[in-house]
């Protein structure tokens, strides 16, 4: 267990290192996350009241592209220069590649999360508050999405045609996770955290469940790549 | 050996057509002509003739997808034979969920006024569409067919353990936003006319004949496909020893007129 753990660790900190060298997700996924929230301002009226009611909706979608990037940037550094193999010849257990994995993601996304966020409450005009809410939401929907991303980017990986069909894949498994974080960010932003723990309950269920598939069935999907 | 597998299913096929599309016709002939005319709805209700087999069929499509799934990723019981039935039941799925989804819509325009309702039944069905078009777009990613097998069994597991997640979370959220029960009241249909009963029945009957037809039909060609690039490949390779050693004879040119013959044949 001990050793899981271990190896989970090392992989994630090989990932975070890629990252920080090559700063992909900085300098290309946030931008563009950025920038889509000031596109999604642009198709609605920007004075009038919409933009506050809807901007959890848009925050989340918006993260939801923006890890799809990420996900897909996470399976590529596995595939270049042969990197997989020597993955495989690691003698690590695949469960706990793959839960390095979504560490090294989930750790990427909510580093985005943290700028999004600041970015939708300045441009949309909104009062943060149910911080508690936020944050709980926040991890147990990163966690889904990161799970749900890893499991099908191994699912994809080696293929021509992954860049189309991640997202294909992803979104429909995800539009839970996009309904539940919705929700609670909503009750949340509203003053109305009580309402929001249903949805943080369901969102927890959700990565469970997509952590232990991942965590089962990622050492074959990795051997058959 | 293959011949038997060939040919076996061949012979039992048109029974079973045959049987498929008189159920088809008698369904038909039924939901338009003998089941009378209802009440409140008009003619619009005989849709359901054709809506709720069809739903029935997704479900059992996907639910079949599932199981031969699980079979697939058991050890003991791998074969690719599972991963045949899983694709074929989860193309005639997503076939038969379209078509629900579209005749349900051409239904609720007049019953509802509207082609769509943003309702837990009918966002849980589009999603789940989205999710099996996935799963075989999955499918047709190529590799070898093991690999297929095992990416697409993973896949297939993952979007039917998704469904439920799926409809939990969508039918909490429309009960939050919109009176359900208007939807709900018309959507339940008391159909009480022993022929409307009977039509419903014979239309269910009829579309899982289909299913089972279909799957057969559809599992033999995936079998087929199987082989094709091998067998092509060693037919051209056949072709072109046959040119060379044909060419051999009668001089060079001969022979690279043939190299280029096996790409057309």
């Amino acid at each position: 267990m001990m050793q899981l753990l271990r190896d989970a660790r090392l992989v994630c900190a090989k990932d975070l290192r890629i990252e920080i060298r090559a700063r992909i997700v900085i300098a290309q996924v946030l931008p563009f996350g950025a920038l889509v929230l000031i596109l999604f301002a642009f198709t609605l009226d920007a004075d009038s009241s919409v933009l506050p009611t809807i901007a959890p909706g848009l925050f989340w979608i918006t993260v939801l592209l923006s890890s799809i990037l990420a996900v897909g940037r996470s399976m590529a550094i596995e595939t270049d220069n042969g990197a997989r193999d020597g993955l495989r010849l690691s003698a690590m257990d695949g469960g706990s590649i793959f839960l390095g994995k979504v560490g090294a993601v989930v750790a990427e996304l909510l580093v985005l999360e943290v700028l999004l966020l600041s970015g939708t409450f300045a441009l949309y005009d909104i009062a943060a508050r149910g911080w508690l809410a936020l944050i709980a939401t926040s991890l147990a929907a990163t966690i889904g999405i990161a799970a749900t991303g890893a499991v099908y980017g191994a699912l994809a990986a080696g293929a021509k045609v992954r860049e189309t069909l991640v997202p294909l894949l992803v979104l429909p498994v995800c539009a839970p996770v996009l309904l539940g974080a919705t929700k609670a960010f909503e009750s949340a932003l509203h003053g109305r955290s009580g309402e929001a723990w249903p949805w943080i309950q369901l969102l927890g269920v959700f990565a469970a469940l997509y952590l232990t598939a991942g965590f089962v069935a990622y050492e074959a999907l990795l051997e058959e790549a | 050996m293959s011949t038997t597998t060939k040919n076996a299913p061949r012979r039992s096929s048109p029974v079973l057509g045959l049987l498929v599309f008189a159920g088809i016709v008698a369904t038909v002939v039924m939901g338009l002509f003998i089941a009378p005319k209802d009440t409140v709805q008009g003619d619009a209700y005989r849709l359901l003739f054709m809506h709720v087999p069809a739903a029935w069929l997704a479900y059992l499509a996907f639910g079949v997808t599932a199981i031969a799934s699980l079979l697939y990723l058991v050890p003991r019981t791998r074969h690719l034979r599972w991963d045949y039935l899983a694709g074929a039941s989860g193309e005639i799925g997503v076939m038969f969920t379209a078509l629900m989804l579209a005749v349900g819509s051409l239904w609720g325009r007049p019953i509802w006024g509207r082609w769509w309702a943003w309702e837990a039944r009918l966002t849980t069905t589009a999603i789940l569409l989205f999710l099996y078009l996935g799963y075989l777009a999955l499918r047709r990613m190529g590799g070898s067919p093991e690999q297929r097998a095992l990416r697409s069994a993973v896949a297939g597991l993952i979007a039917f353990v998704d469904v439920p997640i799926v409809h939990f979370s969508v039918s909490w959220w429309a009960t939050l936003h919109q009176d359900g029960s208007v939807f709900n009241s018309k959507m339940q249909v008391h159909i009480k006319d022993p022929s409307m009963q009977f039509t419903l029945l014979l239309g269910v009957a009829a579309f899982t004949l289909l299913y089972v037809y279909l799957c057969i039909r559809r599992m033999q060609l995936l079998e087929l496909e199987e082989g094709m690039a091998d067998r092509e490949l060693q037919a051209a390779i056949d072709d072109r020893q046959l040119g060379v050693v044909s060419g051999a004879s009668s001089g060079a040119s001969q022979a690279d007129a043939s190299a280029n013959s096996p790409v057309t044949i």
